[in-house]
């Protein structure tokens, strides 16, 4: 099987019944360390697929939502180690593959190696990282391929044609493509040129091809429905999480305006 | 922490000969082991357009007389290089003072930040955006900015706001917007996190004049470019002034623009010892400082990879220093190199230390070095007790206006 096939598999299975896959991101250890087996079983019960954010002290491209949420969970002692010990220990194991969001420095300081022995026994099948571009990507996306983790590259809508197809080439599990120029969070209905850039990268990419950063309502999933195969939704399920609702019901309203209409 | 994959050993004197060659950042803007380009996807093209705009500037005979024309005229160089005759008979040692405190707005910034405006216009930028945090380079790119004709957007941290105050002042007379940060620790580098995103947020046309030799390639190689002129006015002024080079040349260092600026063309000089001084914070047992060589590990913040003070988890620790400019927790990437290559010696100096070098440098010399540089005179100032009689090239590398009323309320805390 091939690096992060579970997480294509899962998008891809999504995209046979209809629809985009939705894919769900949580910052580990917010709001709680203790609630986060329990908010991930949730969220892969109403998603396709998870996304794990690990939290960082720096982290240069989000918004406030996460940031605020980093902060909390890092006061609250979080680290690569105690997530990947709380992955592991999960049993029942969650119903959705995972994909592990980090900066770089954190996973420096774990230890490519370790990162990709124990990404395998946590279920992690593809890792996000934010500020490793596809030039220096190299010492990550070798080690982890070698134990069948995915490397997930980030398109954009500045990135040039010739980068944007060595991009999706190199990308595994599906590619992210960064609806914004901007941070994560944003409230931005979706801007003009927005379908055709999703469009460019869905020619370039033999993976599946994932939009994310400032979604959070139906209208925007109905005017994406269609023209990607799966969307990423983060800062409105922290701040769902924040709020104390439940972000199963976030998911299925955002779910719903999208059914049968790929 | 051990050596990690983006960490790669190589060969002392090779790397000391590509650096002296010119062919140090290398073409992946790496400085042997350090530097690189580690930023989210969206600002890779932004900062290949920078290099490539940089890198023909700097080749353009124009541009660069442009930039000469300026340095001249508008901030007044070349700055003196003063001996410091009490100074030195106090110390039992031969002192000269490389006088970036009266540069324009009064310290090295405006070296960098006047090349990196007058860069900003010739590609095209709509606007400037930058990070302070003594608020220097801050009031440095707002003058700047308004020479070149561009607007300013100012981020600084709450806490370097309150500590800076007439420096905030001065960047608002001069039009920039200041936009105080409270994210993280409210200091530089949550300033320099909020400056990124800003041009994350339009990376075509804004231009993010960032103040230090860090940050992701080509920054490290462009600010050392504009800052080499003290080095290079300062090893013809000593070799004028006292017809042989210094046997010392110290430079306080946070990001380490000016003491990079100042060291890099006595680098090929053998003889020539290199001083950085750190900021060693209160000096407690435990306490926090600000000594990212002295005391940090390889890791990658703000888009390079260098030394940095951080936890066993990769997350950056808070750093405390009673200088605004010196109290980040990396360090430029050519320093880190320099530092493992041993061509530079790095040390610290405590807040008390460079209180007392403070005072006698006003005393003395009859000039009020910033917090930063008093640093750098408590560095030389131990250097001297060690080498008497040795001639010492200090980084004098702003003015201490701006700290008086932080002191003042220092004086009258209880």
């Amino acid at each position: 099987m091939s690096a992060g096939a579970r997480v294509e598999d899962a998008i891809r299975a999504a995209n046979a019944s209809g629809r985009p896959a939705l894919v769900a991101y949580l910052t580990a250890g917010f709001p709680a360390p203790a609630r986060f087996a329990d908010d991930l079983r949730t969220l892969a019960r109403a998603a396709d697929v998870v996304e794990i954010g690990v939290p960082f002290s720096d982290p240069m491209a989000d918004g406030v939502t996460i940031q605020r949420a980093s902060r909390a969970a890092l006061e609250q002692g979080t680290t690569p180690t105690s997530i990947l010990d709380a992955l592991e220990a999960m049993d029942p194991r969650p119903a959705a593959p995972l994909v592990l969001m980090s900066y770089l420095n954190p996973l420096l300081a774990l230890g490519v190696g370790t990162l990709a022995q124990r990404a395998v026994r946590a279920g992690i099948d593809a890792v996000i990282v934010p500020d490793l571009p596809l030039d220096e990507a190299a010492p990550l996306a070798e080690p982890l391929a070698r134990r069948g983790v995915g490397l997930v590259q980030l398109a954009t809508p500045v990135t040039p044609p010739e980068r944007l197809a060595r991009l999706c080439a190199a990308s595994r599990g599906f590619v992210y493509a960064v609806t914004v120029t901007g941070t994560t969070g944003g409230r931005a209905a979706i801007a003009p040129g927005t379908l055709a850039y999703l469009e460019r990268v869905r020619a370039a990419a033999r993976v599946p091809v994932c939009a994310g950063f400032g979604i959070r309502s139906a209208q925007q999933m109905q005017a994406l429905a269609g023209h990607v195969d799966g969307v990423i939704v983060g800062s409105a399920i922290v701040e769902c999480l924040e709020r104390g609702e439940d972000p199963a019901a976030l998911l299925e309203e955002l779910r719903a305006g999208t059914e049968d209409r790929r | 922490m051990t050596a990690h994959p983006f960490d790669r050993p190589g060969d002392a004197g090779t790397l000391l000969a590509d650096l002296l060659a010119g062919r140090l950042p290398d073409a992946r803007g790496r400085f042997g082991p350090f530097g690189g380009r580690f930023v989210p996807e969206i600002l890779v093209p932004a900062l290949e357009r920078l290099e490539r705009g940089a890198r023909e500037a700097l080749a353009d005979a124009e541009f660069v007389a442009q930039l000469g024309r300026e340095a001249r005229d508008w901030i007044g160089r070349p700055t003196p290089l003063t001996p410091a005759r009490r100074l030195g008979e106090a110390w039992g040692a031969e002192v000269w003072l490389k006088r970036e405190d009266l540069a324009h707005t009064g310290a090295h910034k405006i070296n960098n930040a006047l090349g990196q405006a007058l860069l900003a216009r010739r590609l095209g930028a709509r606007r400037i955006v930058a990070e302070t945090g003594a608020g220097q380079h801050g009031v440095a790119s707002a003058a700047a900015a308004a020479r070149v004709g561009l607007p300013c957007t100012v981020y600084m941290g709450a806490v370097d706001v309150q500590r800076q105050a007439p420096n905030v002042d001065r960047m608002r007379r001069l039009g920039a917007e200041v936009v105080p940060v409270r994210s993280a620790d409210a200091t530089l580098r949550a300033a320099i996190d909020e400056a990124l995103r800003a041009w994350v947020a339009d990376p075509e046309h804004t231009f993010y004049l960032l103040g230090s030799a860090v940050g992701p390639h080509p920054y490290p190689w462009l600010v050392r470019e504009f800052q080499r002129v003290i080095g290079r006015e300062a090893r013809a002024q000593v070799l004028e002034a006292a017809g042989a080079l210094p046997d010392a040349v110290v430079a306080c260092v946070g990001g380490g623009s000016n003491a990079i600026g100042l060291f890099w063309d006595f680098i090929a000089d053998e003889d020539v010892e290199l001083v950085g001084i750190e900021a060693g914070g209160s000096g407690a047992p435990g306490a926090s400082h600000a000594a990212s060589i002295a005391c940090g590990t390889p890791g990658v913040l703000h888009g390079a990879q260098s030394l940095l003070l951080q936890d066993e988890h990769g997350q950056v620790v808070e750093t405390e220093s009673i200088s605004a400019g010196l109290d980040y927790p990396g360090v430029g990437p050519e320093h880190a190199l320099l530092a493992r290559l041993g061509r530079a010696r790095y040390e610290t100096a405590t807040d008390g230390e460079a209180l007392e070098a403070f005072a006698e440098c006003c005393r003395l010399e009859g000039i009020i070095p910033a917090l930063e540089t008093a640093h750098a005179f408590a560095g030389a100032r131990r250097l001297a007790t060690t080498r008497p009689g040795a001639r010492i090239v200090i980084g004098c590398s702003g003015r201490g206006d701006k700290d008086l009323p932080s002191l003042a309320a220092r004086r009258e805390a209880p």
